[in-house]
Parts: structure tokens; C-alpha cells; sequence
């Protein structure tokens, strides 16, 4: 039976395993929890699909175009054109798998409007979309690994991508409760979510520190566009986080407003008369965080007091239990206050259409790829992605031949590596670096970019390297050591690319070159990891092939 | 003001009681108390002895995962949804222990993996495709909202973590199995697992629905199941 081990167990890993289980392949999920836990469970608003059950002549044609556009031109769009065009087939197929979507009076599928789209194409269960899909996906599995076709490996971290030749091989990985570390063979998909531990608290899960994607960019996987951050236009802070109030809200009707001089200001209405307070999501938050710097306020507004109270019951009921519980608030009585928030990361490891790494036997799918989303991705089209790539994804490991076998010294050298941490003279703190770099990264990345800032970013994190690699933290120990390192190496990486794209495009606004330059930078940034250095270029975008 | 976290620890080998001071308003979430405790630069407890780092279990720290569920205040809960004040008692003492019903690994940390090795025992998975019935769309949604935390079997007078029986949650996933089915061999499978590691074993207490930390009427879904996979009653079979 041939093994993929697939280093994630959420919705791009579950649609991975399930297909190459299909086919008599096995698959090994390696996750620090259990599908249950994983941050797929927090996405709300829907998932995308040209289903047209609304009446409204959608097309696959038009969700590939609202999604490019949306990218700002750096998607790839010939997976855009895979994508889009299985969308039906996707959303029908979790169907059938039992997630109870909502439906029209005559039984088929309902679609919500969403940001950035002309046509209501978002299905959706209530505003808790992700968590039904991994219930049901999850349960699809089990069957699986009652016939040993999928074996979990819960509370188990990925702790080296283990190469030969130029070659994945396979990786190292630590169960977390025993502290034993195994050598699994074979190819990797990387299917680990995002980038969410660079930056701290983001709206996502705190189990998604970027470690994996941090791995596979130090064995020299190449990462593509990782400067391009989605901060969600409404999120919300509770004890110690921001929290995502669903696009679903303004889908449903909900608008966005400022006081003015004692009014409310609807600005999106007033600026945007065509698709309002539906404007992608890049636009969205850079308007937010506009007029709340113009009016020097620091929130704004998001009433859904006007919103039909049977809408309410039927498709935000979630919505507003949250709000009720965290915020003491009742949305259908008063307004939410809102402010963007980091939510998504349209960068990631760099694959192509069939979802391969520029490493031989290393894939990506999911959160953690860049691909799909160009410059900002559309609400609705994450969920697509993840079921869909990894599907992709799993169709391709099933055509290509296997790596070699992992070096036989591969265990050896991991605990050489170990030991050369342990043995520094110095004492360093792990847990202090990190703070300082999730400070540095949120001071340099927000929504404004400008050189002088980046530059200072840098300079923190390539001196908490430097001084991180001069000792050893024994309270974290030495595999956590090891991956806080290298997740230093891609937060670095992530600045520079953030440094050398010298435009404003999509959610990169700079400040010292706000204007879009299709003619130097309508490319994909790809930062490598060559020589113990980050050295960043610019690829062309793949042209369009004739379906 | 200063509350007092009472911590039952477990390093693997013995289990004592710390306790450790923390200032805060009353708004703080015990999920966060935790966190604010260990990013301290040297953990000490009330009385200046240095302290490891406490182990508990999160993710989305807003109610949507489930991995955080522990004994809050003699209360089994989300650390994540509890404010301090809600926790504490009269001198501003809240007591944090784990869940008693599953094997500790350490501190606040339990293995629940008795909880999904039971789902896939029972077989709960379809062998075709779902077939949704309008009338049950609301309840397979409130079904698949199950965070598996445990929290329902922690509380269950009848679960003991050893037996057959499985308690609520399994019980919920049987449910959405079940309803979802297409009449055959698996569907008869699926109830006479229902059977044995629920039906017959459940002294409805209807605690675990009192306990869910996202409100699934438990009770709705096992009156639904019961009468039909038990008592093969109001299941309009497609034709």
C-alpha cells in the first residue's frame, strides 16, 4: 500500500485522505489535535460555487472572474479555472456526505451574496459553514481508518521535511505526549493551515504557528506572495483576541458605519454605490481603517439592526449567540463595533496547478499553499480551496512516482541537531523572542506598509536570530528551539518580500509607493532560502490556457 | 482585582494542588488567565516557589474546538467561555482541575481519545450518499455542531470511561448517522451499536444537556433515534 503523510487533519487534509483512500493509498494525518480542533471548524460564512440556484444566471466564467479580480491579477489562473470549474461538483458532493446546507423552498442548495461577488454563489450552513464540513468529513474518515487506510497521529508536530537529492523523502515528527520522535517515509503534503503564530493572536487557531511552512522554507520549498495578509474587515477583540464577525453579517444585509458630526456615516454605501458594503475584503479594511484614521476613531460600526429578524433565526443564529455571550451585546438591537483584524494568508508555500512545491515530493493544499488567492482571496472561495486542493492535490501524489527513501542517517542526524542546541553556552528565552517577534511582525505588516518600518522589522528579527543562535532555552526545550528558528527565518521572509514589492496592491498597501505597478510587479513574489540567505524575485503569472 | 487559581497539577507522576495570583478584571476568561500565567518570564506560585509552565489544551479560544474543557470551579466547562468572576468563589479562589473521566496526561491536559475511538467502534460513517430530510435539516445541524469536548460525559452518572458504554456524545453522532442513512445492513448495524453502547445504558439524567457548551438538544435527538432505531417508529422510509 503506498503512504502520503499528510502534516495537517483539517479540511484540505481530510479531502486529501479521502481520495488517495479511494484509490487503496494510505494516509498518515500528523496534527497536534484532531480534526475536531482544527481551525477549519472556525471558518463561518460559506463556501463558493457557480451553483445557480438563485436564479441570478451565474456562471463558473464569472466566479473565475470575480476571483482574479479579487487577487488583483497574481492568482494563477489556470488553478483558478480548475478551481472554479469543480466548485458545483464540490459543494454537491459534501452534500451528499451529509452537510445539511441551507435550502431554497424547492430543495436545492442556497446561495448568499458575498464580498467581491456580483452573483450570490455562497453556500453556506448558517454562519458555522467550516465546522459542519468537518463533521462530515471527519465521519467519511472514520470509515477509512477502521480499514486502516487513514492513521491519525494526534498531538504529533512536524519537526523536520527530511530531504535527498533535492528530493522530500519523507520527515521527522515528535509525539508531543511521549517526546519520541519517528522518521515517517514517503512524499509530504503540507496541508497545515496558515501562518497565524508569526503574528500571535490572530482570528484563526493558536495551534497554526507556521512552523510546518516554516520547515519546508528552510529545506528550500520556495514561498510565493507571503506579504499578502487578508485582515478581515470586522472582527472584534475578546479576553485576549480578535474574534471574525462573518462576512455572512453584510451578506445578510448588515452595513458599516461611522458617526460623523453626530450622524451615521455609511461610507461603503457612499463609496462603493455598486456592490456597498460587499466590497472585497481588501478594500473593505483599507476604507475601515481610513475613515476611523480620518475621523480619529478607533472602531467602526457594523449595524445589522434593519436585518429581517426571520434571516436572523434561520442563518445568523450563531452569529448572534456569540455576540450575546462575548460581546453582551444583542446585534438585532444595537451595533457591533468592528475593526479589521488578521484573518487569512493568501501567501504560502509556492505550488503549481496540480499543487506541487518547487521541492520534488513536498505539496501543499489548503491555507498554507499560495495559488488560488493572488493579492486577496474572496470571502467563500478558502473552504473551496481546502476541499478541493486537497483533492487536487491527493489526484496528483496518486500520478507521480515516489521519493527515494529517506537517508538511513536520518535520525541520527535529528539528534545531532538536538545536541548542538542543547550544548550552546548561553541561556536564551524562547517565549520572549517570540513575543518580540509577533511584535515586530504586527508593527511592520499592518494594513499601511512603509520602507522605514519593514526595515526596522527586519533588523528585530534578524537580531533575535542571531541571539536566539547564540544559546538554549531548556524550558522549551530543544525541538521547540529548533522550530522557532526557522519560523524566524519566514516571519524574515515574509518583511522582505513585504520590502521588495514596491507597489500597493491588494491587501499590501505602502504608504511610500501607493500606486499599482502592473508593468514591475504583476508577479508573484518568491522568496527562497539559499546559503543561510532570503533572496526574493518576482515570477511571471502562468498565462491563461484555452479551456 | 487579585484572583487566586487553584491548579490541580500532574507531572506524570504525582498530582498536587498550586496556587497562583493574578490581577485582572473579572471580564478575563480562565482561557486567558492561563495564558497571562505562563507568559510570565518565571512562573512562581503564591508562595514565590518557581513553578513549571502549566499544560492545558486550546486552539480557537472561542468556543468553537472544544479542546479546553477542565473542572472550573467544580463545574465541568470551556476555559475559553468562562469569565473569572463566573468562576470564583466568595474569596475570589477559582479552582481549575481536569476532566476526571479520562485519563490524565499532565496538568489540565486528558486523553479523550476513548471518546473518538468509540465513533469509529461504532461504525458511525455513511455507506452512501446522505439523504437529508427537510424536516431533520435542523437537528443534523445542531447534531454536527458537537465539539466532542467531553464535557457530557464528564458529567454522565453513567459513563465510567470502562464498558460499553458511550455516552452522549456518541450517541449524537449516531443520530446524524442514522437519520442520514439509506435503509440496509450498515443502517441495522449502526442501531444495534446504538443499542448496546447507548440505549441500553443511558439512566436519562439529561445532564450532558444541561452541560453543552453549544446547547445540541440532546434529548430531541435521542428521543428521535430511540424510537427509530430502537423501536423502528416515525421513520418514513424513501421509497
Amino acid at each position: 500500500m503506498r503512504r502520503v503523510v499528510i502534516i495537517g487533519a483539517g479540511i484540505a487534509a481530510m479531502s486529501a485522505a479521502l481520495t488517495l483512500a479511494e484509490q487503496g493509498w494510505k494516509s498518515v494525518l500528523v496534527s497536534p489535535m484532531i480534526s475536531e480542533r482544527a481551525q477549519s471548524v472556525m471558518a463561518e460564512g460559506g463556501i463558493n460555487a457557480a451553483l445557480d440556484t438563485m436564479g441570478e444566471g451565474d456562471s463558473v466564467r464569472a466566479h473565475f472572474c470575480d476571483t482574479m479580480a479579487a487577487g488583483c491579477g497574481l492568482a494563477d489562473p489556470n488553478a483558478v479555472a480548475d478551481l472554479t470549474a469543480h466548485g458545483p461538483e464540490t459543494v454537491r458532493a459534501l452534500a451528499s456526505l451529509g452537510v445539511p446546507f441551507h435550502t431554497t423552498a424547492s430543495g436545492d442548495i442556497t446561495l448568499r451574496p458575498f464580498g467581491g461577488q456580483k452573483k450570490r454563489r455562497t453556500a453556506f450552513v448558517r454562519s458555522s459553514t467550516g465546522r459542519q464540513i468537518v463533521t462530515a468529513l471527519a465521519r467519511a474518515c472514520r470509515r477509512e481508518e477502521k480499514a486502516g487506510r487513514i492513521v491519525r497521529l494526534s498531538h504529533h508536530w512536524l519537526q523536520q521535511i527530511l530531504t535527498a537529492e533535492g528530493r522530500c523523502t519523507g520527515c521527522i515528527v515528535r509525539d508531543g505526549r511521549m517526546g519520541r520522535f519517528d522518521v515517517l517515509a514517503g512524499p509530504v503534503l503540507l496541508a497545515s493551515g496558515g501562518l497565524n503564530g508569526l503574528f500571535g493572536k490572530t482570528t484563526g487557531s493558536v495551534q497554526n504557528t507556521g512552523a510546518a511552512t516554516a520547515l519546508a522554507y528552510a529545506v528550500g520549498a520556495a514561498c510565493g506572495n507571503l506579504e499578502m495578509i487578508q485582515y478581515h474587515p470586522t472582527t472584534v477583540p475578546i479576553s485576549g483576541k480578535r474574534v471574525l464577525i462573518s462576512e455572512a453579517a453584510r451578506g445578510e444585509g448588515g452595513r458599516l458605519f461611522l458617526r460623523r458630526g453626530g450622524e451615521k456615516w455609511y461610507f461603503m454605501e457612499e463609496k462603493y454605490p455598486e456592490l456597498k458594503n460587499l466590497m472585497p475584503r481588501d478594500v473593505v479594511s483599507w476604507e475601515i481603517e481610513q475613515v476611523c484614521r480620518e475621523t480619529g476613531e478607533d472602531r467602526a460600526w457594523l449595524d445589522l439592526t434593519g436585518v429581517d429578524p426571520a434571516v436572523f433565526d434561520e442563518r445568523l443564529e450563531d452569529l448572534r449567540a456569540f455576540c450575546l455571550e462575548f460581546l453582551h451585546l444583542d446585534p438585532q438591537k444595537e451595533p457591533v463595533p468592528v475593526y479589521p483584524g488578521i484573518h487569512y494568508f493568501m501567501g504560502g508555500v509556492y505550488v503549481d496547478r496540480a499543487h506541487r512545491s518547487t521541492l520534488p515530493g513536498l505539496y501543499a493544499a489548503g491555507e498554507c499553499a499560495c495559488q488560488y488567492h493572488g493579492a486577496n482571496r474572496l470571502g467563500g472561495n478558502s473552504l473551496l480551496g481546502a476541499v478541493y486542493g486537497g483533492r487536487r492535490a491527493a489526484e496528483t501524489l496518486l500520478r507521480d512516482d515516489g521519493p527515494p527513501a529517506p537517508p538511513p542517517d536520518a535520525q541520527a542526524r535529528w539528534t545531532a541537531a538536538l545536541r548542538e542546541i542543547e550544548n550552546r553556552p548561553g541561556r536564551v528565552s524562547c517565549r520572549a523572542a517570540e513575543g518580540r517577534m509577533n511584535e515586530a511582525m504586527n508593527d511592520c505588516l499592518g494594513i499601511r506598509r512603509c520602507e522605514e518600518e519593514l526595515a526596522a522589522g527586519a533588523k528585530t528579527l534578524a537580531d533575535l536570530s542571531t541571539s536566539l543562535a547564540a544559546g538554549y532555552d531548556p524550558s522549551a526545550g530543544a525541538p521547540e528551539q529548533y522550530l522557532l528558528e526557522r519560523r524566524l527565518i519566514l516571519a524574515r521572509a515574509m518583511v522582505d518580500s513585504a520590502r521588495a514589492r514596491r507597489e500597493s496592491r491588494g491587501a499590501q498597501y505602502r504608504t511610500d509607493y501607493p500606486k499599482r505597478d502592473d508593468g514591475a510587479f504583476q508577479k508573484t513574489t518568491l522568496a527562497r532560502w539559499r546559503a543561510g540567505k532570503t533572496e526574493i524575485t518576482f515570477a511571471d503569472i502562468p498565462k491563461e490556457e484555452t479551456p | 482585582m487579585t484572583y487566586r487559581l487553584k491548579i490541580r497539577r500532574f507531572d506524570g507522576v504525582r498530582a498536587f494542588w498550586q496556587t497562583f495570583a493574578l490581577d485582572g478584571g473579572g471580564g478575563l476568561t480562565v482561557a486567558r488567565a492561563l495564558e497571562l500565567l505562563n507568559e510570565r518570564p518565571c512562573l512562581t506560585d503564591e508562595r514565590g516557589q518557581e513553578a513549571a509552565p502549566i499544560a492545558w489544551d486550546c486552539a480557537c479560544l472561542e468556543k468553537k474546538c472544544g479542546a479546553c474543557a477542565m473542572v472550573i470551579g467544580g463545574k465541568p466547562r470551556l476555559a475559553c467561555a468562562v469569565p473569572l468572576r463566573d468562576a470564583a468563589d466568595r474569596d475570589g479562589c477559582v479552582t481549575l482541575e481536569p476532566l476526571k473521566k479520562f485519563p490524565c496526561i499532565r496538568d489540565l491536559q486528558v486523553d479523550r481519545r476513548r471518546l473518538t475511538d468509540t465513533l469509529t467502534e461504532m461504525e458511525l460513517w455513511l455507506e452512501q450518499a446522505a439523504e437529508t430530510r427537510e424536516e431533520t435539516r435542523q437537528l443534523h445541524y445542531r447534531a454536527a455542531s458537537c465539539l466532542l469536548c467531553g464535557l457530557c460525559l464528564e458529567v454522565c452518572p453513567q459513563f465510567s470511561g470502562k464498558g460499553a458504554f458511550g455516552g452522549a456524545a456518541p450517541a449524537i453522532a449516531a443520530f446524524d448517522v442514522y437519520d442520514h442513512a439509506q435503509p440496509g445492513a450498515h443502517r441495522d448495524a449502526v442501531a444495534r451499536q446504538y443499542r448496546r453502547r447507548f440505549y441500553d445504558g443511558c439512566a436519562k439524567s439529561l445532564a450532558c444537556q444541561d452541560v453543552c457548551p453549544v446547547k445540541i438538544p440532546i434529548e430531541r435527538l435521542l428521543v428521535k433515534t430511540t424510537a427509530a432505531a430502537v423501536w423502528k417508529r416515525n421513520r418514513k422510509e424513501r421509497k
